[in-house]
């Protein structure tokens, strides 16, 4: 019968399949064939990023784009370490306290009751269309007069409420039954031990998709260091690289560029392989009703 | 008086009603602290400050809907250029993309468990790529002289004769653009759909086969996409903030804001030209709000499209 050769998710392979595989492979290598350009543009030496007509992967690979880049000091001669260091720190900040305060807000807008509860709910729903870029203007004058401006923690304080993150943990503390809270109320469990011994060890996959797309938006993040940061020494390491990338001249700067590009990309994606599975867990509980 | 309700106080507390909502309340108020510092008041703000005429230096002076009025009858870029621009672009990369993104997810749900691990990794990678790295890539590809790698194809294959200044021109910026942000949008949107679809209950197709459900294609219309309607709302609120949000991509691409010939001008560059380059920040405020209108719209419509009704 037709169905079982084509449902869903077939355990095995049937020539029916063979016309997605058609479609599906050459959008799959559409979208990564760029990213291999670059990444093999990244290991080029310099004759062969002038080279006519270009070859598409590298022929003798070598390492001087990523050791001319470490050497390229800013013009304000601060090492390229100091940056690193900065988005080190603000990455990791960031990631946590944003996994502690959407967990303890999502906890209490699933499990508790209260007047306001629906209310809130639906307005966090409403901004998850939230686009930063269009109110950068007024968010810029609030930064300036709560006295953020040129302070270190404004690469973490504004970006902090993040509606899609405490979106996807409620949904997915929806998803732990009553009775067991109950159950541990009744032995005498408060709220902090609620949420540290059942909640959070339940809801990890849900954690690690949040710590997931924060990290993505905090680690290529410039706009705090671009509007918010004067002072060099506290700015990301996303925004040397772009600096880098746009003042050097297009040939000689592409190695440099591509080699940026990869120290960029490479974090983000070697997080989401590990964790691939949880995200999916995730995102089978990410409907909105 | 004062001592009944101080009575009742403590009784309500030793009920633990409360000790409750004061839990609630620690709970709840880092996040609505922050919410409504940096996502409540900014939206707000770029209300009121549209409203008014302030150039960062004096106090904002109140001028009515003279921001609006000069948007509609004035500004000749944002008629001619910047509206058709954006609305082209969203149209394009929100609902096409949108739609792409279902296609291929369902199309990866039709096939085995192992090919789909790496054909899904391979389209949602483009998406992890970032803002910055995004630029370099396809400012790489489209170089505009001979080393750039798709005027040498072109020239290799005898389309061209000479390499196009493909970012600098105006004719081929847009689509440019476009291919970019339908390239990098396959994001958190397009996973939840493949988890939506691959959620769906077994039971049900059977089901609709017996009811005498032919084709491929109404088996999508009549149970894969009602079975999941939650998950084409949520990619669809994702598909509308990642087109907006990615609304800089013209002048990452041709280094320039205005973009050449006002060519890629969309209504974030214009925002950013008026208020961080004019410093007419009443005005930019004005442009702000008809973006969050715009928005707005879109959303509207897709919450009319998949939203449960109770």
């Amino acid at each position: 019968m037709s169905l079982q050769g084509t449902k869903i998710n077939p355990s095995r392979f049937n020539k029916s399949q063979l016309k997605f595989y058609l479609f599906l492979v050459p959008m799959s290598l559409f979208m990564v064939l760029p990213i291999v350009y670059i990444i093999s543009q990244a290991f080029k030496p310099l004759d062969e990023l002038f080279m006519f007509p270009p070859r598409f992967l590298v022929q003798k690979p070598t390492m001087k784009s990523f050791s001319d880049l470490l050497r390229t000091a800013s013009n304000t001669g601060i090492p390229m370490s100091r940056y690193l260091f900065n988005s080190i720190i603000i990455t990791i900040l960031m990631v946590l306290v944003t996994l502690f305060i959407t967990s303890i807000t999502g906890y209490a807008l699933s499990k508790k009751q209260f007047k306001l509860k629906n209310r809130l709910l639906s307005i966090n729903q409403m901004a998850l269309m939230f686009v930063g870029v269009a109110v950068a203007i007024p968010r810029y004058l609030v930064v300036v007069n709560l006295g953020l401006n040129n302070n270190f923690l404004v690469h973490i304080i504004p970006y902090l409420a993040m509606p899609v993150g405490l979106f996807l943990i409620k949904q997915f503390i929806d998803q732990i039954p009553d009775s067991i809270i109950e159950a541990a109320k009744i032995d005498g469990a408060g709220d902090l031990k609620i949420l540290t011994k059942i909640v959070i060890p339940l809801i990890r996959p849900a954690l690690a998709t949040v710590a997931i797309l924060t990290f993505q938006s905090t680690w290529g993040a410039t706009e705090a260091s671009t509007t918010y940061i004067q002072d060099e020494t506290m700015k990301s390491f996303a925004f040397y690289l772009n600096t880098i990338t746009n003042t050097q001249n297009a040939i000689a700067g592409a190695g440099m560029s591509a080699a940026a590009g990869l120290i960029m990309f490479l974090p983000n994606l070697i997080i989401f392989i590990v964790m691939q599975s949880q995200v999916m867990n995730t995102m089978s509980h990410s409907g909105i009703k | 008086m004062f001592k009944e309700k101080r009575d009742l106080f403590i009784e309500k507390f030793k009920n633990g009603n409360l000790k409750d909502a004061l839990s609630v309340l620690l709970l709840i108020l880092p996040y609505a602290i922050l919410f409504s510092l940096f996502i409540a008041i900014p939206t707000a703000l770029a209300i009121t400050l549209s409203l008014s005429y302030f150039n960062v230096i004096e106090f904002p002076e109140y001028a009515g809907l003279l921001n609006y009025i000069t948007v509609i009858t004035q500004d000749s870029v944002f008629l001619r250029y910047v509206l058709p621009n954006t609305l082209k672009y969203a149209l394009i990369v929100g609902p096409g993309g949108y739609i792409l993104s279902f296609m291929l997810a369902w199309m990866l749900a039709q096939i085995q468990k192992g090919p789909r691990t790496i054909l899904s990794l391979a389209i949602y990678a483009p998406s992890m790529v970032g803002g910055i790295f995004t630029g370099v890539v396809w400012k790489t590809l489209f170089n505009g002289n001979e080393h750039g790698y798709i005027n040498a194809l072109l020239m290799q294959w005898g389309l061209i004769d000479r390499p196009v200044q493909f970012l600098q021109s105006p004719e081929y910026l847009m689509p440019i653009m476009i291919i970019v942000a339908l390239w990098s949008s396959m994001g958190i949107g397009f996973l939840a759909m493949v988890a939506g679809i691959l959620n769906a209950n077994e039971e049900l197709y059977e089901a609709a086969y017996i009811d005498g459900i032919k084709n491929k294609f109404q088996e999508v219309m009549y149970i894969t996409i009602p079975s999941m309607k939650p998950q084409m709302l949520f990619g669809a609120v994702m598909a509308i903030v990642g087109t907006f949000n990615s609304g800089g991509i013209g002048v990452a691409l041709s280094g320039s804001n205005p973009t050449p010939q006002n060519s890629g001008q969309l209504i974030i560059n214009h925002i950013e030209d008026y208020g961080f380059q004019r410093y007419e920040m009443g005005y930019a405020a004005a442009l702000s709000v008809i973006l969050l209108l715009i928005i707005w719209g879109f959303s509207k419509i897709a919450y009319k499209l998949f939203a449960e009704k109770n």
